[in-house]
């Protein structure tokens, strides 16, 4: 088991033909991803990397019964077609793309909330279920399929904490990067919820960093819900206040965002936090032995 | 992005806001003249830089006579003013905006920004204006009120009524504030601002609403589609380092340490300046050179961060993902040889092609120091600023 996606998931990419979309479905493929096609508007007809390209998503779901979407288009087209796969009945979306202007972001949350169609990222890096379905751009290889389910703001801590568990034997079952946007998709407590719920994830390692308010909530669900074993790193404990640090969601506003609130609520709610993104493996082995 | 306030109020009036008369001037003669234009007997003089707390430090004045108005703007203009949030550098004053007076009876607090706990748009209202919000809101969160709107129906008449009954407006104030609120709400979606900040809004003595100050933010991310907007951009009130990694597209944020960091991603970037920290070092800036580091995007986060005096190290921390270490370590001795780096370059590879990339920076002959590790990365970075 996993969460979200596995090795029967039918996978297609919107803007397929793209440079991002071409190199990053042809990993997907390479990794066994079960790529079924691909959308770029005008080109419907044409192959690419042996699979047929449609002009539409709705085209593409009726006949590859496609399930989930990776989005590469720029960031000006990518709401449209967000909007455009929920509209298909795509159950997964992960839409790659970074720089999405805000408030189309909130109008495509309000329109995803009365489809049901599950949204990660935008400005993330993917999801992949280790060994069966990379959909994203986080290099396969550093993965082995485990017992770890990982949920990350960050892109490349992503990496560090996939790095780790592999290297101590642990390996991952799911690892979701919900993105670094302030309007994004699923978030902390979607994830681990779906984590405590799959069998084959032991333990969960959370990523976050400064800005907000998801991580003082992921604790306060891990204290009242969660049975498995959690460990954490929280990212910017140095961050000056009011200056935004690269991602879009990671601004310390007045009081509330800041890496100590959010170590303290986690600590609170008995998870394991490292002080150092290098500390995060022997963390979640601390966190399962505490069992 | 910020814009400052004679733009905003423009950009309020385009939306057939009123708003105070008034004229942005770059000289004193000008200032004079503008007050000369705008007639009356009394001005307000108005530093025009990206930072609240303008008027405790003498930034704002209001004055009687053309001669004061020409002296305030003197005393203003191509100078730095330090304010409580642009503490330590201060920004320069390159405009003062000179505007009409108004007899004010009461100032008000209101704003409008994206809410990311609601996502919607979240309209924030105050009959405590005039102070700092943010203290207003932790001494006394019941004065602070607030409205959130449905993205596809925008600001409800209902919700502009309980918004001025609360604030206690009567009569033609009441029908302003009701008018105003809708069209602030469309001339903040039109500029796809991120906030719209106005205080005070005040209520005259013939108990009319309009607003005396104006501060917006513009979506970064929007400015794709707000050309004009994005001309309105004014880099002398940001940091010069990070104005020159703005133009390549880079994510720099400037500070006051002493060991400069190059990292891919904005967590790991942010974790490498926690680790600097931890280990006893200080950090001179923030910056991601993206997911997808090149040895394009490596050479010019060099020249960036060697920008800044104070840097005494630089901590290069990348892993490589879609990227190949030994491209990264390639696009560092390049840069390296380029720039002609004097200080001392510690580099910390991980990922694909880790060990090629480690063996590269090895053979190269160049003082470059290869980490065993993270945390390593950030002992070596902090011996070595020492």
């Amino acid at each position: 088991m996993s969460i979200l996606v596995n090795k029967d998931t039918r996978v297609i990419c919107q803007g397929f033909t793209g440079k991002q979309g071409s190199f990053h479905s042809e990993q997907a493929i390479a990794y066994g991803t079960r790529m079924v096609g691909g959308v770029t508007p005008g080109k419907g007809g044409q192959t690419n990397l042996g699979l047929p390209v449609f002009n539409t998503v709705r085209d593409a779901v009726r006949q590859t019964g496609a399930s989930a979407t990776m989005i590469y288009v720029p960031a000006a087209f990518a709401a449209d077609s967000i909007l455009e796969a929920a509209d298909a009945g795509i159950e997964v979306i992960v839409c790659i793309t970074e720089g999405i202007p805000v408030l189309d972001m909130l109008n495509v949350k309000a329109a995803l909330r009365a489809n049901g169609a599950m949204l990660i990222g935008p400005n993330c890096p993917g999801i992949i279920t280790s060994g069966e379905c990379k959909i994203g751009i986080m290099p396969g290889v550093i993965h082995q399929k485990g017992k770890i389910g990982i949920v990350s703001r960050s892109g490349t801590l992503t990496y560090e904490a996939v790095h780790q568990t592999t290297q101590l034997g642990l390996g991952q079952s799911t690892c979701v990067g919900i993105g670094g946007d302030p309007i994004k998709g699923l978030d902390f407590i979607d994830c681990l919820e779906m984590f405590e719920d799959d069998p084959q994830t032991e333990a969960v390692i959370l990523v976050g960093e400064i800005g907000g308010s998801r991580e003082e909530e992921a604790a306060e669900y891990i204290r009242s819900s969660m049975r498995k074993p959690v460990a954490a790193y929280i990212a910017g404990r140095t961050a000056p206040k009011g200056k935004r640090m690269g991602h879009a969601g990671a601004i310390i506003a007045g009081s509330a965002g800041t890496a100590d609130a959010k170590i303290r609520a986690l600590e609170v709610a008995g998870v394991v936090v490292a002080q150092s993104p290098a500390g995060l493996g022997e963390a979640v082995q601390q966190a399962l032995a505490a069992r | 992005m910020n814009l400052h306030e004679y733009q905003a109020k423009q950009i309020l009036r385009s939306g057939n806001i009123t708003t105070p008369r008034g004229i942005a001037a770059a000289s004193a003669d000008a200032a004079v003249e503008a007050a000369g234009e705008l007639g009356g007997d009394a001005w307000v003089v108005k530093a025009q830089i990206h930072a609240g707390g303008r008027g405790k430090v003498g930034g704002v004045k209001v004055v009687k006579r053309l001669d004061d108005v020409r002296a305030m703007a003197e005393s203003l203009l191509g100078k730095p003013l330090l304010t409580n949030q642009n503490a330590p550098d201060g920004q320069p004053v390159n405009l003062v905006l000179v505007e009409e007076t108004l007899p004010i009876a009461r100032e008000l607090y209101l704003s409008l920004l994206v809410d990311r706990e609601t996502e919607r748009v979240a309209i924030v209202a105050s009959a405590a204006g005039g102070m700092d919000i943010e203290d207003v809101a932790h001494a006394t969160p019941e004065k602070v009120l607030t409205e959130t709107c449905d993205p596809l129906l925008g600001v409800q008449d209902f919700q502009c009524r309980a918004l001025a009954f609360a604030l206690e407006l009567k009569g033609e104030a009441y029908k302003d504030f009701c008018h105003l609120l809708p069209q602030l709400y469309r001339v903040f979606i039109a500029n796809d601002l991120s906030l719209l900040e106005i205080n005070p809004l005040v209520v005259t003595a013939d108990n009319r609403v309009l607003p005396l100050d104006c501060k917006m933010s513009v979506d970064d991310n929007a400015l794709y589609r707000r050309k004009a907007l994005s001309e309105l951009r004014d880099d002398s009130q940001i940091d010069a380092k990070e104005a020159a990694a703005n133009a390549v597209n880079v994510n720099y944020v400037a500070l006051s340490g002493n060991i400069g960091c190059m990292v891919n991603g904005a967590g790991l970037a942010m974790a490498t300046m926690d680790l600097i920290q931890l280990e006893g070092g200080t950090p001179a800036n923030f910056l991601d050179v993206g997911g997808g580091a090149t040895p394009e995007t490596v050479a010019q986060g060099f020249k960036i961060i060697l920008l800044d005096p104070n840097v005494r190290a630089v901590l290069i921390n990348i892993f490589g993902g879609i990227v190949r270490c030994d491209v990264i370590a390639a696009g560092i001795i390049q840069a390296v040889k380029e720039v002609g780096v004097k200080v001392p370059v510690v580099v910390r590879l991980e990922g694909t092609n880790a060990e090629l990339g480690r063996k590269l920076l090895a053979e190269s002959g160049l003082a470059i120091i290869a980490a065993a590790s993270l945390t390593d990365a950030a002992k070596q970075a902090v011996v070595a600023a020492q």
